[in-house]
This record gives structure tokens, C-alpha cells and sequence, in this order.
């Protein structure tokens, strides 16, 4: 696998360079790079994943192996602010998935989308250990605990009245 | 060091910085501030106290007063009466359910009451982020003890005397499989330490890390010590950002202590310590699927023998242990084996630390002696079931376990026992569900994740999984026959039995304990097309009872779906073609005039 589609700027294809090289471009790192490149673009599309296997000299197979195992990885773009539900058992107890249907509902998405004009995404997440206040959601670092179904269309309204 | 009058400790785990614990403690800082008490009071911030179910805690030493559900805006109040007047916030007191008295001091409150802390020892009590409270807490004494006072083989004779058992699931004793990874001989061996914590609904690794990570890592050295490691490796999920934040500082202030590194407390012991992070794969809590995500590769586990202990990181010897293991290592050496082999039952000693959810009143993070019973952890510290509901159901060991009711309830709590009636003792999640849960519903959901977590690797558990949870969801639709109770149970034994690791091994038990305590529940689904607990959608309606409805138009207005038609002072009707059963008209109505039928 000589020639890589330059679909990533230059720039970045250097960038991911770095990061393979920091960790001495050692096969058994690949799950550390993957984490890094993750940051780096917010999530990891075909081309990323074949400069990590160019950088570390592993098959693209193994890359995607790897990705696609681990729910951390995800090869689709996430919305500006992503939603995650806790579908954990105390959650799920506690009414996790009428939640997640409201959110499901008044987003017109299914679980692992994004809404149409990039804003938000819906993924589902185990546990986030914040029992006590299940069920919880976070949109990107926030957490929101005992949200209700109704407390659904004030956490989407929050975001809807930024930009 | 200034000494301080008084200290006031604020929860910083996960859970309570969620409701802006943060906050509180900034607030904290500037009102002593403003007050001129620097020097007499101390604002710390902790790990968990455990009690999350009223977070944000504060509590303050030395009169141990502990204030719940204390909001960034009480911080005026807290100093102003309590370290100025000394007087305490009575409103931000701790009230018994039971019998709506205040209580100030913890040590009053039914929560603490049964609870012996080892592994949790220092959460809530010191700041994770200062090496030297955990020095002042008798913090690298036994590493102390173990270099300088004992050889490797009588340091791993304590532990194997101490009956310490692996408490990430599997119940290994702990100084056993030392022995294992001592004897074998190799030029480099690795001490690891599981933090890829993946029940979902258990926290306690996540809250000992964030609240201890100097025990953890004080246990590992040991570790290393006892095998001939050098090199200690800490697997945690990516997931628990806090956790990782604070166990890096950790091990920074360690090696600048020379409590990590080379040549330890002048012994000529050297070792130190890494990071891997996870990524989200609960197989990967099985030790050789972890070591193999720890080499970069995919998480599925291997045949055992060879066991880790002879073939594990990168093909050398390699012990496996799990945080809460550790978290209780230390104080063995403290206090010696005998005394931590008097806490507990026979062959399950000391304490185990249980991560109590669902639906009880006081969900948190408790830690009890084994032998301790379910009826006691239950309605003792965790105050019962909410809402005064009915206890139905709780689930022990996560999606590996049972669920065990009523009649389990006295049973004494330890690996065996667990075990011998369907469940497990797992890594201590205990979810409890009342009479609103059903519970086919609730296999049905252990599977679903089951499935989702299943590495692929071996058939019967690939396949196998997916066609149980099939089964189960045609029970909750109302389509299945009796012959699919045969297939669900024959099903279930063939996955248990043929299965490579201990996630296909027990994702079966779930569904063979709710077919065993709930048999009629089941039933109900499967003969009379109903669910008695009003939970699967296909089974039930949502009706208006005519004689309580009084037309007061709140169901129609929140129906998400509009098909509930009506005027205003009129009888209500909602149309069962476009109801989507959310459930929304039921929890509006303020007249019980919505029925679940």
C-alpha cells in the first residue's frame, strides 16, 4: 500500500505522522494513536485509519479491525454537540429509554446519526457512574441528571438558541 | 503548615461534580476568603463519599457534620453560620426517611451505619490530588514494611493467609495467583491493574481512582515486589477522564517521592508505572482480552492455559489484578492478614465494596463485610425501595448475574453463596427493581447488551446471544409459544456451556434466573398476551378512565403525538391508532383518569 488518496490536507496527514511517531511508530500502540488521531479529527474516516496503518506498518485491515471493535472509535463525524444517553442498568431503570426516544423523536434521528445540518448527534454510552442522578445524559462534557421526558425539549432548546 | 480549625470536604467525584460541585467548592474557597479565615478554615476537595443519592456531600471536620444536596449557592450560608457562628445549615441536614428526624453527624445515618471501609478507606476522606494527605494516612507504610521487613515469598504468605479474593468477578484468590506469576522465570514480568471497569451500573474502580489513586498504586509496587515485575501497567477505560487525570498526578508525585522509579525507598527495588487506556469493549475486563487490547490488539480473549501468569503482556509473565484488589492490599500488610481474614464470612474474606442503583432510595457506593445479607444492604443502608414501592427484584454481578427476589433476601452475601443461587458476586453492581419493572423486559435488556458486547470470537455466544434475545423480544410482542420457553432454556445451556470466556459463560444467567423466580411473569407475556408490569408497549394501552376524567385538557396538551382528542370540561379519548404509548398523558394527569390496560 504504496499511494494513500490525499482526501486529508497535507498538513494533517503530517500531523498524524507525528503522532505515530511519538509513539515510535510501535505496532502494539495502535489503540494509543487511534485515541490521539480521534482527538485530533473527532473521529477517524477510512483515509485517517490508512495513514495510521502506512505509519505503524500494519495492514488497513487490522486498523479497521481495531476501530470497529472498540465502541470508543467511531468512523462517522459527531454532531457539534453530541448527545450521549446513559443506557446503563441503573438508567435503564430509572427511564433511560423513554429518553432516548423523546431525543430520537424530536431529532428525527436514529442512535449513531447526526442530525442533517451537523448540530447534534445521538449515541447511546454504558454507564458514566452517575448513578444517583439517573438517568443521565451529557451533551459533550455536560452532564444533566433526572432528566425527564420533558426535560428532553429544554436540553435541546438550550443548544438550539446558541449560533 | 497552618493548622486548621476546621476542614470542609467536598465530593469531587463524577457524580457529584455533575450537579456543580465544582462550583461549590470555588464558592467555598471565596467566601473564607472574603471572611478572612484562611488560616483556620480549609476548603479540600475529595473522592466520593459514597452517598450519591444526595450529592453534591459536604462534610465538615471535626464535628462531622455532613450536609447533602448542597448547591453552589449555600456556600455563603455554610460559612457564614457554621464556621463563623458554628452553628450548623439546618436545612442542608440529612433527613431519615424513615422517621423524618435530622441527622448531622454520618455516623448516625442508616447508610453509614453497616458499612466497614477498607478499600474505600480514604474516599471523602483525603484530597487524591496531594500525596502527602495519603503520607498522613498511614499512605506507603506497608510498601515500607513489605521492601524492607519481608522477603517476597513471605509478603505473597500474607496475602494467600489473608483469603483475599479477586473482586473484579472472578473470585481468584489473590496471594494464589501472586505464586503463580512468582515461580515462573522470566528476564521481565508486568504487573497490571484492571480499570476497565465495563458493568455497566458499577462504579467503584472509576471512584477509588478518583479518589485513592495512591492505594492502587502502592498495592502494584507491592505486587511487583512479590513477583519480580519492574513494570506496572494500569488498563483504564477513556471513558472516566477525572480518573485518569488524577492517577497521572499521582504517579508524578510518586516518582518525585521515590515511591516510583528506580532504586525504591533505597531498597535497590526498582519499578514503575504506564498507563493504557481502553476504548469501550466490556470483554476486555477478561484478563487475556485485556492484554491483548494492552498490545494493541482486538480485545478477544484466549484459551487459558497458558495462563497470564506464565504467558501474558508481550509473552511474559504477567499478574492481573483488579483496582478494588488492590485498593485493599495495603491495609492487609497494615493490620495483617489475620485481622483482615476476622471480617467476612470463612472463604470470603473482608469486606466487598457493592455499587447500589435502581430504584432505592439511597443509591451510592457502599462497602460491607461479606457475609452481610441482602435484606440488610437493601433496607438497612441502602433505606428501602422508592416511592414506597414494592421490592421485586435485584440484580447482582451486572449482565453475568441474576436476579434474585424475595426469597433470597437473608441469604448471607459471598462468592459462594451468590453463586450457589443463580447469581454472582461480579464486579458488585446490585440494581434493585420494584414491582414496576418487568422483569422479561429486563432480560431482555442484559441481553441486548450482551450482544452488543459480544467480541464475536465464538459462536455460541455470537450467535447464540442474538437468537436469546430474539426469543425474549418475541415474548415482550406477545408472539411466542410455549415451545420458545424450551428453545430460551436449552439455548441458554448450550451458550453457558460452550462458550470460550466468562461473558458467554454467564450472559445466560439473566434470562435462566427470571425464568426461574418469575416464571409467571413470562407466562403472562406468552398465554395471555399481557405484561403485569405495564412496561412492554406491545402488550398494553394506555385508556381513559371515564368516571375520574374531568376534561382538563392536560394530557392532550402534552401528547407529543396529538391523539388525544377532547374539549375542555369533556371526556378525554385517546386514539389508539396513533398512540405511540410514551406515557406522557399518564404521568400528566393529576386525577388518575389515565390507566395502563
Amino acid at each position: 500500500m504504496t499511494s494513500i488518496k490525499l482526501k486529508l490536507k497535507e498538513s494533517e496527514v503530517q500531523q498524524l505522522k507525528e503522532v505515530a511517531k511519538s509513539f515510535n511508530n510501535e505496532p502494539g500502540e495502535l489503540i494509543n494513536v487511534l485515541h490521539k488521531a480521534q482527538e485530533i479529527f473527532g473521529y477517524l474516516p477510512a483515509e485517517v485509519q490508512e495513514v495510521v496503518a502506512q505509519e505503524l506498518n500494519v495492514s488497513v485491515a487490522k486498523v479497521y479491525g481495531v476501530v470497529t471493535f472498540y465502541s470508543f472509535f467511531t468512523m462517522l463525524p459527531r454532531g457539534r454537540y453530541p448527545i450521549s444517553i446513559c443506557t446503563g442498568t441503573a438508567c435503564y431503570v430509572r427511564g433511560a429509554e423513554k429518553v432516548l426516544d423523546e431525543f430520537k423523536r424530536l431529532l428525527k434521528v436514529p442512535v449513531g446519526e447526526t442530525t442533517a445540518d451537523g448540530k447534534f448527534s445521538i449515541t447511546c454510552l454504558r454507564c458514566v457512574g452517575a448513578c444517583g442522578l439517573a438517568p443521565v445524559v451529557m451533551v459533550g462534557d455536560k452532564t444533566y441528571g433526572r432528566v425527564t421526558t420533558d426535560g428532553v425539549k429544554e436540553i435541546l432548546k438550550e443548544y438550539e438558541d446558541q449560533e | 503548615m497552618a493548622k486548621f480549625k476546621m476542614h470542609m470536604l467536598v465530593c469531587g467525584g463524577t457524580g457529584c461534580r455533575a450537579s456543580a460541585s465544582d462550583m461549590l467548592y470555588e464558592n467555598l474557597v471565596k467566601e473564607v476568603k472574603e471572611n478572612g479565615l484562611e488560616d483556620e478554615v480549609q476548603v479540600v476537595t475529595t473522592g466520593c463519599f459514597g452517598f450519591c443519592e444526595k450529592g453534591p456531600i459536604v462534610k465538615v471536620i471535626p464535628d462531622n457534620t455532613f450536609y447533602v444536596s448542597v448547591e453552589p449557592g449555600d456556600a455563603k450560608d455554610i460559612i457564614a453560620e457554621h464556621a463563623i457562628k458554628g452553628r450548623r445549615v439546618q436545612r442542608l441536614l440529612y433527613v431519615d426517611p424513615t422517621n423524618k428526624e435530622q441527622i448531622a453527624d454520618s455516623k448516625g445515618m442508616g447508610f453509614y451505619k453497616k458499612q466497614i471501609r477498607i478499600a474505600l478507606r480514604n474516599c471523602g476522606m483525603i484530597d487524591p490530588e496531594n500525596i502527602e494527605e495519603y503520607l498522613a494516612a498511614d499512605g506507603y507504610e506497608a510498601l515500607g514494611k513489605v521492601l524492607t521487613e519481608m522477603t517476597p515469598d513471605e509478603a505473597i504468605q500474607e496475602m494467600i493467609d489473608s483469603g483475599l479474593r479477586g473482586r473484579g468477578g472472578g473470585g481468584f484468590p489473590t496471594g494464589v495467583k501472586w505464586k503463580l506469576a512468582a515461580k515462573e522465570k522470566a528476564d521481565q514480568k508486568y504487573v497490571v491493574c484492571n480499570a476497565d471497569e465495563g458493568d455497566p451500573g458499577a462504579f467503584m474502580d472509576r471512584s477509588i481512582l478518583e479518589g485513592d489513586p495512591h492505594t492502587v498504586l502502592e498495592a502494584m509496587v507491592i505486587n511487583g515486589y512479590c513477583i519480580g515485575a519492574s513494570k506496572g501497567l494500569v488498563y483504564i477505560r477513556a471513558e472516566y477522564p477525572l480518573a485518569i487525570y488524577r492517577l497521572k498526578i499521582a504517579i508524578e508525585q510518586a516518582r518525585e517521592y521515590g515511591l516510583l522509579g528506580n532504586d525504591i525507598l533505597g531498597t535497590g527495588f526498582s519499578f514503575d508505572v504506564e498507563i493504557r487506556y481502553g476504548a469501550g469493549a466490556f470483554v476486555c475486563g477478561e484478563e487475556t482480552a485485556l492484554i491483548h487490547s494492552m498490545e494493541g490488539e482486538r480485545g478477544e480473549p484466549t484459551f487459558k492455559p497458558p495462563f497470564p501468569a506464565q504467558s501474558g503482556y508481550l509473552g511474559k509473565p504477567t499478574n492481573v489484578n483488579n483496582v478494588e484488589t488492590f485498593a485493599n492490599i495495603p491495609v492487609i500488610y497494615n493490620k495483617g492478614a489475620k485481622w483482615f481474614a476476622s471480617i467476612g464470612t470463612e472463604k470470603s474474606t473482608g469486606t466487598k465494596v457493592f455499587a447500589l442503583a435502581g430504584k432505592i432510595n439511597n443509591v451510592g457506593l457502599i462497602e460491607v463485610p461479606m457475609g452481610i445479607t441482602l435484606r440488610e444492604v437493601i433496607f438497612e443502608v441502602g433505606g428501602g425501595i422508592k416511592d414506597g414501592k414494592k421490592f421485586k427484584a435485584v440484580q447482582t454481578g451486572g449482565p453475568s448475574g441474576g436476579c434474585l427476589t424475595e426469597k433470597h433476601l437473608d441469604t448471607p452475601i459471598d462468592f459462594d453463596n451468590l453463586l450457589a443461587v443463580g447469581s454472582m458476586m461480579g464486579s458488585g453492581g446490585m440494581i434493585v427493581m420494584d414491582e414496576d419493572d418487568c422483569m422479561v423486559a429486563v432480560a431482555k435488556f442484559y441481553l441486548d447488551f450482551t450482544v452488543e458486547e459480544s467480541c464475536g470470537k465464538c459462536s455460541p455466544c455470537r450467535i447464540g446471544n442474538k437468537r436469546l434475545y430474539e426469543l425474549l423480544d418475541k415474548i415482550t410482542k406477545g408472539q411466542a409459544d410455549k415451545e420458545d420457553m424450551d428453545n430460551l432454556r436449552n439455548l441458554s445451556y448450550v451458550i453457558r456451556d460452550t462458550s470460550l470466556c466468562g461473558l458467554g459463560q454467564t450472559s445466560p444467567n439473566p434470562v435462566l434466573s427470571t425464568m426461574d423466580n418469575f416464571l409467571d411473569e413470562y407466562m403472562a407475556h406468552i398465554e395471555e398476551g399481557r405484561c403485569p408490569s405495564g412496561v412492554c408497549k406491545d402488550l398494553i394501552r394506555y385508556e381513559v378512565i371515564p368516571e375520574n376524567c374531568v376534561g382538563c385538557t392536560a394530557c392532550a396538551r402534552n401528547c407529543p403525538v396529538n391523539c388525544i382528542a377532547g374539549e375542555r370540561k369533556q371526556l378525554h379519548i385517546i386514539d389508539q391508532a396513533l398512540c405511540i404509548k410514551c406515557g406522557a398523558c399518564l404521568e400528566k394527569c393529576k386525577f388518575n383518569a389515565i390507566a395502563i390496560i
